[in-house]
């Protein structure tokens, strides 16, 4: 086989696994190597923070994708293999077994690791992070009645495994160093009611948080706030955002801004290497300006427009930043990007839930934000989504009725 | 445990505007019926195949219903999946109208 007509892909998370499968469904018929650093096929890590640490009884991770579909599709998958390095003037990737593949395309889906917290950690305390799903199975094995938990970072990752470890008997406290939860992403109204939603099962929120280190007192972790307040854990979790992986890239001598720089093409500033998913930044179309996503949707998608253009389609990425969250029983769903000086406006669904539409000056809609139960909130959050994309201008008053179905506002 | 299938009533077939979805709930199993634009009715099961979400929730458009979670599709004609994260198609019945309402062979 030669190796001209390879198309390899590093990393088998969300976005080169969707990559993979997009490129056999537009046809290419050459080889695709498709190289994972974890040993289990390519899985779905939103039920990490949810499912898979809830339920024990589940029997593995939620794969994307079968072996023996890899197989009927030729996808040549590569587990449990690292990349070392990029030879762009060979066109070469170098595994750390040094196995070296060539390609003609590459696209580098490297995902991102948790962020570190950047605090003194005293050796021997229990202070985990979670992004793999032998994360999250350990963790379910120390995540039971009685245990007593710190969650550090009231971010989406924190808040889950908070809700998820209330559900398994454990006590919850979380430390947020901002002055309010989700303040990166979130809408202050609904992160208000999520935080309800939390208190009212039970988790203990401290905002404005900032952890300066953690001691090991007893044998148990204590973190130690700024301003000297203790607290005694039998478990913390650190959940304070994520870091692209860009190294590779960066040691290959491709641009590196927040993220494997790429145009709106998901080219890098090598036309023939490729990115996608959390490790990139790209620019968009809506919001003027470069905007890097640690969310799945974005991931997979991403994953399909770049396999697009790999094979020479001319598909520039414009989807629209897309994020959910399970909390308890309710779904939280958001479309669109907040930029800041947008003009709340909201739009309640009774006990189902309540939406918030971000406005800008003259009435275009920016971003939507649900909190409530999935059947009321996903449909109002997809026309909210079409409202978006088409740039249309909307009435507040409009929005804010609910006996008005969103539809009519196409 | 097979069993016989029968006839159900989901709802009047003038109950369902083109592209419009209901759900069925029945003997413990969970269907949508879906009204296409050339007035056909179609039903197969109604909880996507990736995960446990009812698609009655999802939109329809242009002879696909998506999942409202994840955005998998599916052709409502036949069940057939059509856009990850759904990959096992969903199995569609046999339907008619009787005195202007809609059965399901389930």
């Amino acid at each position: 086989m030669s190796t001209h007509s390879t198309i390899a892909i590093v990393g088998a998370g969300e976005a080169g696994t969707a990559a993979a499968l997009a490129l056999r469904e537009r046809g290419w018929e050459e080889s695709v190597v498709l190289i994972g650093n974890e040993s289990s096929l390519p899985y779905e890590r939103p039920p990490l923070s949810k499912a898979v640490l809830v339920d024990e009884t589940r029997p593995g991770p939620k794969t994307i994708v079968t072996s023996e579909r890899l197989s009927e599709l030729k996808i040549d998958y590569r587990h449990g293999c690292e990349v070392v390095s990029i030879d762009r003037t060979a066109s070469m990737v170098i595994l750390s077994n040094g196995a070296k593949i060539g390609y003609h395309r590459l696209l580098l889906a490297t995902g991102a690791r948790p962020r570190d917290l950047n605090v003194p950690i005293a050796e021997g305390s229990r202070v985990a992070t979670l992004r793999s799903y032998e994360d999250a199975t350990r963790l379910r094995e120390l995540i039971g009645q009685g245990c007593e938990m710190a969650v550090i970072g009231g971010g989406f990752i924190g808040l889950e495994v908070a809700a998820s470890s209330i559900l398994r008997g454990a006590s919850v406290i979380v430390f947020e160093a901002g002055s309010r939860i989700l303040s990166r992403a979130v809408p202050v109204g609904i992160a208000e009611l999520i935080r309800a939603k939390h208190e009212r099962s039970g988790v203990r929120i401290e905002t404005t948080a900032v952890v300066e280190r953690i001691e090991l007192c007893e044998g148990r972790s204590c973190v130690v706030l700024a301003g000297g307040q203790r607290h005694l854990a039998d478990l913390v979790i650190v959940g304070v955002g994520a870091t692209p992986n860009v190294e590779l890239a960066q040691a290959a001598g491709l641009a590196v801004d927040n993220g494997i720089a790429l145009d709106e093409m998901l080219a890098t500033s090598d036309p023939r290497v490729f990115a996608a998913g959390d490790c990139c930044s790209f620019p968009h179309r809506l919001y003027g300006k470069r905007i890097r996503l640690e969310a799945w949707r974005n991931a997979q998608r991403q994953g399909v427009i770049a396999a697009a253009n790999m094979v020479g389609e001319d598909r520039p990425y414009d989807d629209l930043p897309w994020f959910w969250s399970d909390q308890y029983d309710e779904t939280l769903q958001m479309v669109g990007l907040c930029c800041g000086g947008e003009i709340p406006v909201v739009r309640s669904l009774g006990p189902r839930g309540q939406l918030l539409f971000s406005l800008v000056d003259g009435g275009r809609l920016v971003a939507a934000c649900g909190f409530g139960s999935l059947g009321a909130v996903a449909k109002e959050i997809r026309v909210a989504e079409t409202i978006i994309r088409r740039e249309l201008k909307v009435e507040a008053e409009a929005l804010a009725n609910p006996a008005l179905n969103l539809k009519q506002l196409l | 445990m097979t069993k016989q299938a029968e006839w159900v009533a989901a709802c009047a077939a003038d109950a369902l505007r083109p592209e419009e979805v209901r759900r069925l709930d029945h003997g413990g199993r969970t269907f949508v019926i879906v009204r296409s634009p050339e007035g056909d009715y179609f039903a197969m099961d109604g909880h996507c195949s990736h995960e446990k979400v009812h698609l009655a929730d999802g939109i329809v458009d242009g002879g696909i219903i998506e999942c409202p979670k994840h955005f998998g599709t599916f052709d409502y004609r036949t069940g057939e999946s059509r856009a990850l994260p759904a990959c096992v198609d969903l199995q569609s019945y046999e339907v008619k109208i009787e005195n202007g309402i809609v059965m399901v062979k389930v």
